[in-house]
């Protein structure tokens, strides 16, 4: 049981909002140390573990370009786009995102979207722009939500997209589990079938949150101060 | 064959002259700190090759990670003020470009697809053009290069510091956070050497009441959630909470649609993600790239869809697959 108090180090040091990846070193070295491995030992599984996951951290090569683009304006014209379109409502807009990403997402096309790829320069403008324009200028704690549900809208659409796929990672690794484990055999056809229901429900109940935006965002008292704000510049 | 560790360097090249360029920002009041954080991820990148392929030993890998981990954890790294245009300037210049500047921008999801779909199939003397497993990644890299050629072109910018410095600023503001999903990850490693799924797996059956078909459904699917939360994906919480409960009593004792109870187990592992700071990569890392005040933004909004979603499968699970 002793080893579960790494879970226990990870836990309260996120709830207490310690630095994390304070946390997470030390919840690491605790672990492996109370698992039984020599001090050398858990060096070396930092080390394999920071080889073998480099691909999480490859985005960085897209900064550079991004960061060009929204020096010359990509974001305000990402914004200026939006605006022309009458009944593109931010929770519209981010339920349209939500779906697009699924679709992809399902046809395995998994980093064709993403938070620096495309939810920073395009779909994040984009929504804020859809909300100035029906609500006016957003206060801070608005601002706020609109980027977090961009956030969620990606990540949702990514997970219960990904699995209707059969070569995605998840798929294969049940069946190789399965296969090896119980001699027994499973298609990741099948796999895949059964995602479809979850996937479904995860649009709907998603996207229903992501349409209810824009009433919730109009409601007081934050939408008065959207409100205020946007006689102010009709002035 | 173009290699996915080519592509790893590039990366840390990248890193190491941003790295530089943080060594030379005078308006960084910490820009040693920074420049070593940067310095080390760089040449952690290029270092794994040789760990990778288990031709170096992984020991001094493993200690400058824990440097990274102290460097950022207390506080020794920082950010210069921000190399970027004035609000007018990015306004005369959206006036001017309109909406070709999403030309560049589309181009990497855009060369991405071509490479994941078509220049995969491409071999050249019997080798494939991209390395076998790593297309997606390889597109994504390709198509960053190929857009940032496009942009620099479109825009008449000649020198390429002034992407790198645009592109450090958004690395500098996000800071530690870049190096959370990689330790996570590893984390997520030394759980299951030590042990870890072992005792989940204990406490799971322990709480398993008789032989009931319901409550083992909700044993499994709260199980994936729970477990997937803690350790940050589902991928090592899967094999334990199945050997658990879902093979032996869903799909053994219940006689269980082997597919559906674990292709629907996954996905309720999937929920726990949503809702999860372990998951850094999808949870915390978008925060700091978007720039939220409150780093548990995207989870809180994910939050009540993961509750639902995470009902949705045991009522899938419960009424079809056993």
């Amino acid at each position: 049981m002793l080893v579960l108090l790494g879970v226990l180090v990870v836990v309260a040091g996120f709830a207490t909002k310690r630095n994390p990846l304070l946390v997470v070193g030390a919840a690491g070295i605790a672990t492996g140390l109370l698992g039984g491995l020599s001090p050398r030992q858990v060096l070396a599984a930092f080390g394999t573990g920071f080889a073998a996951s480099r691909s999480v951290t490859i985005f960085a090569i897209t900064l550079p370009i991004i960061g060009l683009l929204e020096r010359n304006g990509l974001q305000e014209q990402a914004r200026r786009i939006v605006t022309r379109f009458a009944g593109l409502t931010v929770g519209r807009f981010l339920a349209l995102y939500l779906l697009l990403r699924q679709l992809t997402a399902a046809l395995g096309l998994n980093s064709i979207f993403g938070h620096a790829q495309t939810v920073r320069p395009l779909a994040v403008p984009m929504a804020e722009g859809a909300a100035e324009r029906r609500h006016g200028p957003l206060p801070p704690e608005i601002r706020e939500k609109v980027r977090s549900f961009a956030a969620s809208a990606d990540n949702v659409g990514l997970f219960f997209g990904e699995d209707v796929f059969l070569a995605v990672g998840s798929i294969l690794l049940i069946t190789g589990f399965v296969n090896t484990t119980y001699h027994t055999h499973l298609e990741p056809l099948q796999l895949a079938l059964w995602a479809v229901p979850t996937a479904l429900c995860a649009l709907a109940v998603h996207g229903w949150r992501l349409l209810r935006l824009d009433r919730t965002l109009l409601g007081a008292p934050l939408g008065t101060v959207a409100r205020k704000g946007r006689k102010e510049t009709a002035r | 064959m173009i290699k996915a560790e080519w592509f790893f360097w590039l990366v840390g090249g990248i890193f190491l002259v941003m790295a530089a360029q943080m060594l030379a920002d005078r308006t960084n009041p910490k820009r040693h700190g920074t420049a070593a954080f940067w310095g080390l991820l760089g040449l952690g990148f290029v270092y794994s090759t040789w760990v990778a392929d288990k031709s170096a030993p992984a020991e001094p890998l493993g200690a400058a990670v824990l440097a990274m981990v102290g460097l950022a954890g207390f506080g020794f790294t920082g950010r210069g003020a921000a190399r970027t245009a004035a609000p007018e300037q990015r306004a005369a210049s959206a006036e001017r470009f309109g909406s070709r500047l999403f030309v560049p921008a589309l181009t990497i999801p855009l060369v991405a697809l071509v490479c994941a779909v078509g220049v995969k199939r491409l071999s050249v003397g019997g080798e494939p053009v991209l390395q076998k497993g790593n297309e997606t990644i390889l597109g994504l890299g390709i198509g960053a290069v190929v857009a940032l050629a496009v942009g620099m072109v479109m825009l008449r910018e000649k020198r390429i510091s002034v992407p790198l410095h645009a592109g450090r600023s958004t690395l500098e503001s996000m800071g530690w956070v870049m190096l959370l999903p990689q330790l996570l990850a590893t984390l997520g490693a030394i759980f299951s050497v030590a042990g870890v799924g072992e005792q989940v797996r204990r406490i799971a059956t322990s709480v398993l009441p008789g032989h009931s078909v319901f409550p083992a459904v909700v044993v499994y699917c709260v199980g994936m959630f729970l477990f997937t939360a803690v350790m940050g994906n589902g991928f090592a919480a899967f094999p334990v909470m199945t050997a658990a409960v879902g093979w032996p009593v869903l799909i053994e004792q219940a006689h269980g649609n082997a597919a559906g109870v674990l292709a629907v187990g996954m996905l309720a592992g999937f929920c726990g993600t949503l809702v999860t700071p372990m998951a850094a990569n999808y949870n915390l890392a978008p925060a700091a790239l978007l720039e939220l005040r409150d780093q548990y933004g995207p989870i809180k909004a994910q939050l009540p869809t993961a509750l639902a979603l995470l009902g949705c499968n045991i009522a899938i699970m419960s009424l079809f697959a056993v």
